[in-house]
């Protein structure tokens, strides 16, 4: 185990230990670790079926995990727990992910799509939408700017009042990033955010989740892309079979006979 | 437009109907006389308006075909449905509300008391439709027990009336308060719900609170019903049936202008773009930080408290109440109006409303076909306009980029 955590600043701002999830006999993650520090891309790979969206719902609030602690240490707050907490809550703390198959909402626009992300941040309630007293007002102008900024950021200002659902593939990809940035994010969890993009369009996020991560963002990543893990991550975690079997450095992790095995098969010579 | 192979389709339609109908439409039995009475020439009939019904409908749907291509071509912004054109040009819009609304305020003048009653009735619908339009056209939460909260609303001020004497100043916002209650007790069981399953239930809770107030005699006075309740006052002052029944048209104006005003700033507020995410995707709504318990209670709330007001003013209108008014027709029309009209639409409820509800009036004179122009009407639309009259427009926000400061 690696105990020289000298620094403070090194103590990750999220902690996974022992996590087990089970269905019924089957150990979908079993005593899984993994941590994410600040400011860095820590990426989760795996064969298929290894149980890497199992552990994001888990992380997420989607299942409730059978065994083990989800700590999430916001920088200068107290750790919180998020075992047991309803997807909503989690992502209240801190946590914003995206899905694997896109699930925006179609048929709003995609500055719409984007105030989504603004609701567990903001608190107008009935009576302050039929009244729409300063306060209101005030909070929804807020919202606007803050998504338009986002929206900015991620390169979609020519689309602000288009249907989520007229976007292109590679646009509806980063729409949900920009999502999941405006709900204030701690740490966020990308589920394949390269799955079915082509060469051009995974060069673009590449920059993209650069960018994020340069403004002090702390991800974690689940993604197929060889090329794309490589180059992005600080750190790697392997699993197989809901169990981690290795990490370290993308070039620790390259030789490992441990993930050649796994994703190549064991020799039987 | 129409091909050879339409023409041969039409034909074999034609002979399948020819051949369905054949025992209905051509055999008659006399059993008096004891014979058989052979009607050759409604085959006829039958064949060639089949023939002519399928060639027709195929017709549209090519126009229709051809239609969605030249839109696939054209960008997206230039093919807004021309309702959509006719609502955001001003000039239009406003003469158009204008009119309308001069036509609304003379109407009891210029027309008789017993049209004026009709107009009542589609103006309780217009609310009635825009309160279910934020369950099933807003939040997405198909609700086929409406009507159940409409007579929560009614029978509360029957039920409030005769025991304690409350009249309907008090009663229609005490109404509202029950309806949202019971609301968000039908709520809580079917929040897991969605679909096909949520619609059974709350099909289940209309029928239970049908019939309770049926069965429940001690209670509710069962069939017989509750009668003699008073029209709404205006500060005591006697009025004659007619000036009562203009008053409550312009009541209703006044209502239905607030329901208005009220619903357009829910949907274009949090909780309004909460409810339409959460009809688009629900899971993803909850990963973005929406309380899917909440947003769906207040959801169910909200349009109950309209079903219940509008139940209030029913029982102030008919003066009398009984569980037969409560049916699940009633939640049947309803829902009718927000699909028809346009789900998420204000405007589209609103048409949806006065067309369901007026045509059948004035169309008494084949009162015996009213249901099936009705379902046809119902189907027609759903072939070539699935998304109401009306669609919805969704807002777009505009954000002006200020001059960085120095």
């Amino acid at each position: 185990m690696n105990g020289h955590r000298q620094l403070l600043t090194d103590k990750p701002i999220l902690e996974i230990s022992g996590l087990t999830k089970n269905f019924g006999g089957i150990k979908a993650l079993d005593h899984l670790d993994l941590q994410v520090k600040a400011g860095k891309i820590a990426a989760l790979i795996g064969p298929n079926g290894a149980g890497k969206t199992t552990f994001f719902n888990c992380l997420t609030g989607i299942y409730k995990p059978t065994s083990g602690d989800l700590l999430l240490t916001p920088p200068g707050k107290k750790t919180s727990r998020l075992n047991g907490l309803k997807p909503n809550k989690v992502t209240q703390k801190g946590l914003a992910r995206t899905f694997q198959n896109i699930r925006l909402f179609p048929n709003m626009t995609v500055l719409e799509n984007v105030m989504i992300g603004r609701h567990c941040r903001t608190k107008a309630r009935v009576l302050g939408a039929v009244f729409r007293d300063p306060g209101t007002r005030k909070e929804e102008k807020e919202i606007v700017r803050i998504c338009y900024e986002i929206i900015e950021k991620i390169g979609l200002t020519d689309m602000v009042n288009e249907f989520a659902k007229n976007l292109s593939y590679g646009a509806q990809r980063r729409l949900e990033i920009a999502r999941a940035l405006a709900t204030d994010p701690i740490v966020l969890l990308l589920d394949e955010p390269a799955a079915g993009m082509n060469l051009q369009e995974t060069k673009e996020l590449d920059d993209l989740i650069c960018r994020i991560r340069d403004e002090g963002m702390s991800i974690l990543l689940i993604e197929h892309d060889m090329k794309l893990v490589m180059s992005l991550s600080d750190y790697i975690f392997v699993m197989d079979y809901g169990k981690k079997i290795a990490e370290g450095t993308p070039e620790q992790v390259r030789n490992n006979p441990n993930v050649i095995n796994a994703y190549l098969g064991e020799d039987i010579y | 437009m129409i091909s050879l192979k339409d023409i041969r389709g039409a034909f074999l339609v034609s002979l399948w109907f020819v051949f369905l109908t054949f025992p209905l439409m051509v055999i008659k039995v006399n059993p008096i006389e004891r014979i058989i009475t052979w009607r050759w020439q409604n085959m006829l009939y039958i064949g060639g308006a089949t023939f002519i019904l399928y060639l027709v409908s195929r017709f549209f749907l090519r126009q229709k075909e051809a239609r969605l291509e030249r839109k696939r071509l054209e960008q997206e912004k230039e093919q807004k449905h021309w309702t959509h054109s006719i609502l955001n040009d001003p000039k239009i819009y406003y003469s158009l509300l204008l009119v309308s609304g001069a036509f609304a305020l003379i109407f009891p003048f210029i027309f008789s008391t017993y049209q004026t009653n009709i107009m009542i009735t589609a103006l309780m619908y217009v609310m009635l439709g825009l309160g279910l339009n934020i369950v099933v056209g807003v939040a997405g939460l198909l609700d086929l027990g409406y009507v159940a909260f409409y007579a929560v609303g009614a029978y509360s001020y029957a039920l409030l009336h005769l025991h304690f004497g409350i009249g309907f100043w008090t009663a229609l916002p005490i109404g509202a308060l029950l309806a949202a209650t019971f609301g968000i007790i039908l709520g809580f069981p079917v929040l897991r719900l969605r679909g096909d399953y949520l619609a059974i239930v709350t099909l289940g809770f209309g029928e239970i609170i049908r019939l309770i107030l049926e069965n429940w005699n001690a209670f509710s006075k069962g069939p017989s019903g509750i009668s003699n309740i008073p029209r709404p006052g205006f500060f005591g002052l006697e009025m004659s049936l007619g000036v009562a029944i203009s008053y409550l048209y312009y009541l209703m104006i006044a209502l239905v202008l607030f329901t208005i005003f009220v619903v357009n700033r829910l949907q274009n507020s949090r909780i309004g773009r909460a409810w339409f995410a959460l009809r688009e995707d629900e899971i993803a709504c909850q990963a973005m930080g929406i309380d899917k318990t909440k947003t769906k209670l207040t959801a169910f709330a909200l349009g109950a408290t309209w079903a219940g007001m509008v139940g209030v003013i029913f029982a102030a209108k008919t003066t009398f109440v009984n569980p037969a008014s409560f049916t699940f027709l009633e939640s049947a029309i309803i829902l009718c109006i927000v699909v028809l009209g346009g789900m998420g639409s204000i405007i589209g409820v609103i048409l949806g409303a006065f067309i369901l509800i007026l045509l059948p009036e004035y169309l008494r004179a084949f009162s015996d076909f009213r249901m099936l122009v009705f379902g046809g009407v119902l189907v027609v639309m759903m072939v070539f306009r699935p998304q109401g009259i009306i669609s919805n427009i969704r807002r777009t926000y505009t954000f002006e980029k200020k001059p960085e400061s120095p």
